[in-house]
This record gives C-alpha cells, structure tokens and sequence, in this order.
C-alpha cells in the first residue's frame, strides 16, 4: 500500500480512538459523575434508570451535536481557507452566522418561536438561506467576477446583518435580549431528537463529500490558473464546496448558535501538525474539530456545576491558548 | 507562417482575438508551430504575451479566431484531456505552501487521475521521480517549497509541468529573477527536453539574446498583435526592435553560435562616444 494511504490509516485509527474516549468521558462526566466501567452495565442493563434517561436523554444528544457540529464547522474552515487561498477565513466571514443570528433575533423579538418546537433552529435556517442566496444571486448575475471579490461581499453582508441585529437587540425588551444573548454565545442543548440525527447525518454526509474532492481542494490551494491548468473545473468545484460549506455553516449556526473559533483554529492546528495534503486534513480535522468541542463542553458543563457556561466562550479561550502554545512550540 | 505543412503542426493559431471588456488584448494573432519546434514570444511589456499562452490553453476566452492543437479545435479536448497535451509553466504562481517538494510534483499527475482515484499510482510516484531526476531536484524531493531558492522553485515549477507529460510545453518567463547560471540551467535543460522528447515549446523571454540563443523561431509581439515572425537573423533587426521597443540597438553576433546578438546603447553613451562637431 501506498506510503501516504498508510500515514493517512494510522491518523484517522489514533483519532478515532481519541475520540471515542473523549466521548466515554462526557457521557460519564457531569453534574452527577458516573464511572465508566458502571456506564457499561447501565447502558446495557438499567435501561428504566434514572441515569439510563440522563445519559441517553441529555448527554448522548449533546455528543453527537457535538461531533456534528465541531466536524462541520472545521470542514467549513478547512474548504473555505482552501478556497479564498486565506488563511483567516473562517465559516462566519461569508455573514452565514450574521443571517442566521438575525433570522433567530427576529423569530424571538417577535414572538413567532412560541408555536412550534423546531421554530428557533429554523428562523436560524431561514435567515443562513437567505445570507447564501444573496451570495449566490451576486455570483450567478455575474456581479462576483473573482472568488477574492465573492470573499469580500461576504464581509459587508456579514458587517450588514451583524448590524440588522445590533439594531433589533437595541429595540428589544430586556428578557428577549437575555434570550438572543444566550442563544448567540452557543450551546450544544438541542432538545428535538430528529434535528440532532438530522445535524449529524448531514454533517458526516458533508465529511465524505469534502473527502471526495481533497484532492481537487489541493490542486486548487495552487491557485485558480493552475488549478485549471491541471485539469481541473475550477468554477464547477468551488461553487460545489462553497455551497457545502454554507448548508453546514448554516445548519450549524440555527442549531447550536455562534460557537467561534473551531473552524479557524481546529484547520490550522491540524495543518501544523499533519501537513498541508487536503486527503488528511479534511477528516483529520473533522474528528479534530468535534474532540475539542465535545471537551469544551465537558468544561462548560463542568467548570462551574450545576450552572452552565455557554460553550462559544470556552471554545474561544481554550482554543486561543492551546493554538498560541502550539505555535510558540512548533 | 514558420511551417507551411499543415499535417506536422502540432498548434495552429488562425486569426485570434480576444477582448477584455472594450479592449482589444489580441488582435488578428496567426501562426503555426510546428513539432518539436521552440517558438520565443519576445515583445514590450504588455504587448499581450502571457495573454497569448493563457489564450491558447483556454484560461482566456477568445473572441474569435480558431486555435487547433494537433489538427483539432482545442474546444473538442476536454479540459482533462488537453492537460495531458499542454503543460504551463506561469510566473504568477506562487510556491509559498509549507507542501514537500514531492507532493507538489504529484500534483503534476492530476489529468491522470481518474474520478474515485484516491491515492497516486505508482505509475505516478514513478514518474515524479523520473522528472524529479530530469530537472536535478532530487535532493529538494523532501524539502517544503516555501524553503526554496528563486531558482529551486522555477526548477520544481518545470518539474511539475513535465509530470504531466506534454506534447507542447509553455512557459511564461521562467528566466526572470534568476542568476545567469540558472537562466543557462533552465534554457539547456528545455532544448535537452526538445531534442531527446520533440517537444514542442513556446516560451515567453524578455531576454533577446536568451531568445536568438535557444529558439528556432521567435514571434514578436507589440501592443496585441504580431509585429514579425520567423528566425531570429529576421526578427532580431535593429529596425524591427527599435520600431517596438523604442530603444536603439546595435547588431553582432554570438561568436561561439553564430546567432544575431543585439546589444544594448544607452543614448548618454551614445551621444558621449559621438565626436565632438
């Protein structure tokens, strides 16, 4: 077997593992700590347990939007800084984030979250649809000549809807701000099942998609000339993986709210350590992405039990630190 | 024309024109190169050269005119197929990736790869090292790119280029910033390429003399259009250079290669050997 291929096995082997036994740790972890070798025989024996209905009710849905979330959010990163050639794109300069927090801000303002469950998510929806398709309209009436041009609408639609909701938190009450606040710094609490299997399946769904094209995601790191050149259909790819990377962002953001960081940082300090080849990176870095916020979790949920930090706090502090670490060492 | 027998071109431009929005950056551009020939482009800066490669693998659209490769329409390759036959080497790129020397020359292999293909062959590792051996890098093979010299990293563009194994090779400037033992370096290694795999080149140089050197053929260039073509004694005249680049030249010639060599006047110098009326 091909030397990489065998590189490539190992790394994704030893992540999985990491992963796997970070989740054991946020599944035994909590309020009410429970023994991993008692996680076992409860998850197979006390299914009528108080614990059994904590760990599978709360903690498992929180892992896997968890896993979903980091995953995507990484590989948005990872597409969008191949993309633009730019190291400091990250999913929310395309003003996905801005939509969508607008989008909840006004489903809260006014009132309209009250008579459906999913409603919050999908105002989320509805306002990261609407960021996209200004974007794409822009792209397909011919007004984005150049991806770097396409980057910088991104920005003003982002400093756009960043200030649409500035305006609306200024005219709300004081209770609707609490709750557009909290949503804003992020949380993995998703209580609808269906949307978190839903997150999941799309975002893994993502994940092979975005392996499926890292090799044209490293001729295209070469630039769009040479990338043509080799043949490669610069426009048909990008446009492909940019309309990805929004529907995960998008998804993501409605979901869990603004968790900042994972898809700028997670990228880099997998690059830092595996290499540039986009064949890694792409699911190095989702399993990477989805480590670190299930444990930023773990410390948001833990740090001051039984109360809560949001976890978009934690991921910018923890991640800040560790990657200004990794690169004094490296 | 540089070679009237249709059948032995291996590109034949005919009547090109391309056009940025009211601007004319080609006009009327026909030729013929035939296999194994290397065709110089020369001509002021501006004058349309990049435009004219770029024009001719497809990355510029044309307006009008027809480019054939092989004796078919280049639009009825496809873009994965043509990337078999034409390689480019541009000055744009940037080798700025922490990337190993070796990977960026496997990307060399992409028109080969096919659809679910994941991995490269050996097929492909085989022949990055092949090429690898061919421009002398094969101590650099491990080293990223952002590591490397001005010289190094024009060898592992070349290098990258030939990984696609090309029938027709372009090359925009690969001499520029480079010490005159590497200019020499890169231009024998393309005439060895020439001779041993009739290859054809087209090469855009700055330097004339580089270019009586090395082309069979050269085609000057001024705003867009082809001012003259053919072999350096006709192209290289003080009158055509000075109508072109509006500098005065003096004609010689290469004493080992027989080859026109223009040299360069300074008008200060010129008016001070001047005797004094």
């Amino acid at each position: 077997m091909n030397q990489k291929a065998i590189k490539f096995w190992i790394i994704l082997s030893i992540l999985l593992i990491i992963l796997a036994g970070v989740c054991m740790i946020a599944l035994a972890m909590g309020t009410m700590n429970i023994s991993v070798d008692k996680l076992f025989w409860i998850l197979l024996n006390q299914i009528d347990s108080t614990e059994y209905t904590i760990l599978m009710q709360i903690r498992l849905p929180r892992i896997l939007v968890g896993i979903a979330v980091g995953g995507a959010l990484s590989l948005s990163g990872v597409i969008l800084q191949a993309v633009f050639r730019n190291p400091l794109v990250e999913p929310y300069t395309l003003g996905i984030s801005g939509g969508a927090a607008l989008g909840v801000s006004i489903s809260i303002v006014f009132s309209l979250n009250q008579s459906y469950a999913l409603s919050l998510p999908f105002f989320g929806m509805i306002g990261a649809g609407c960021v996209i398709l200004a974007i794409y309209c822009l792209n397909a009436f011919g007004v984005v000549q150049n991806v770097q041009r396409l980057l910088l609408i991104g920005v003003m639609i982002s400093f756009i809807s960043n200030s649409l909701f500035m305006l609306i938190i200024s005219l709300s009450k004081s209770e609707q701000m609490h709750s557009i606040m909290f949503w804003t710094m992020g949380s993995l609490e998703e209580p609808n099942q269906m949307l978190v299997y839903c997150l999941l399946i799309i975002s893994l769904l993502g994940c092979l998609i975005t392996s499926i094209y890292s090799v044209d995601l490293n001729v295209l790191s070469l630039g769009e000339a040479d990338a043509f050149h080799l043949g490669i259909h610069v426009e048909r790819v990008r446009n492909i993986l940019l309309f990805l990377a929004s529907i995960l962002t998008g998804f993501c953001v409605s979901i869990s709210g603004i968790i900042g960081f994972v898809g700028l940082v997670v990228p880099h300090f997998v690059r830092l350590f595996l290499g540039s080849d986009h064949r890694t990176v792409v699911i190095a870095s989702y399993i990477t992405g989805a480590i670190f916020i299930i444990l930023c979790d773990l410390l948001a949920r833990t740090l001051i039990s039984p109360m809560e930090l949001p976890v978009g706090i934690v991921t910018g502090l923890v991640g800040g630190l560790i990657f200004i670490y990794a690169l004094v060492n490296k | 024309m540089i070679n009237n027998e249709q059948n032995q071109h291996v590109l034949s431009v005919s009547q090109l024109s391309c056009r940025q929005s009211s601007q004319f950056q080609l006009r009327d551009i026909s030729f013929n190169i035939p296999k194994g020939c290397c065709a110089g482009i020369i001509g002021p800066n501006g004058s349309g050269k990049t435009t004219l490669l770029k024009a001719i693998t497809g990355y510029i659209p044309s307006k009008s005119g027809t480019i054939q490769y092989c004796n078919h329409a280049i639009e009825s390759y496809s873009k994965q197929a043509l990337s078999k036959e034409i390689a480019i080497v541009l000055q744009s790129t940037e080798l700025d990736q922490s990337m190993h020397v070796e990977d960026y020359i496997l990307l060399g292999r992409n028109p080969y790869r096919k659809r679910w293909q994941f991995w490269e062959s050996e097929e492909d590792v085989h022949i990055a090292e092949t090429v690898m051996k061919i421009t002398q890098i094969e101590s650099l093979r491990y080293r990223q790119l952002n590591a490397l010299s001005g010289g190094e990293k024009q060898l592992v563009r070349i290098a990258r280029a030939l990984a696609q194994e090309p029938n027709l090779f372009l090359l925009d400037e690969p001499t520029n910033h480079l010490d005159i033992a590497h200019q020499l370096q890169i231009l024998t290694l393309l005439n060895r390429l020439q001779r041993q795999k009739n290859m054809s080149i087209m090469i855009v140089l700055h330097d004339l003399n580089l270019a009586s050197e090395f082309c069979d053929q050269l085609i000057l260039m001024e705003n867009g259009k082809i001012f003259k073509m053919g072999k350096a004694k006709d192209v290289l005249t003080y009158q055509n250079i000075e109508s072109v680049y509006h500098t005065l030249v003096i004609e010689g010639e290469n004493p080992i290669s027989k080859k026109p060599y223009v040299f360069l006047v300074s008008e200060d110098n010129l008016k001070k050997s001047m005797p004094q009326s």
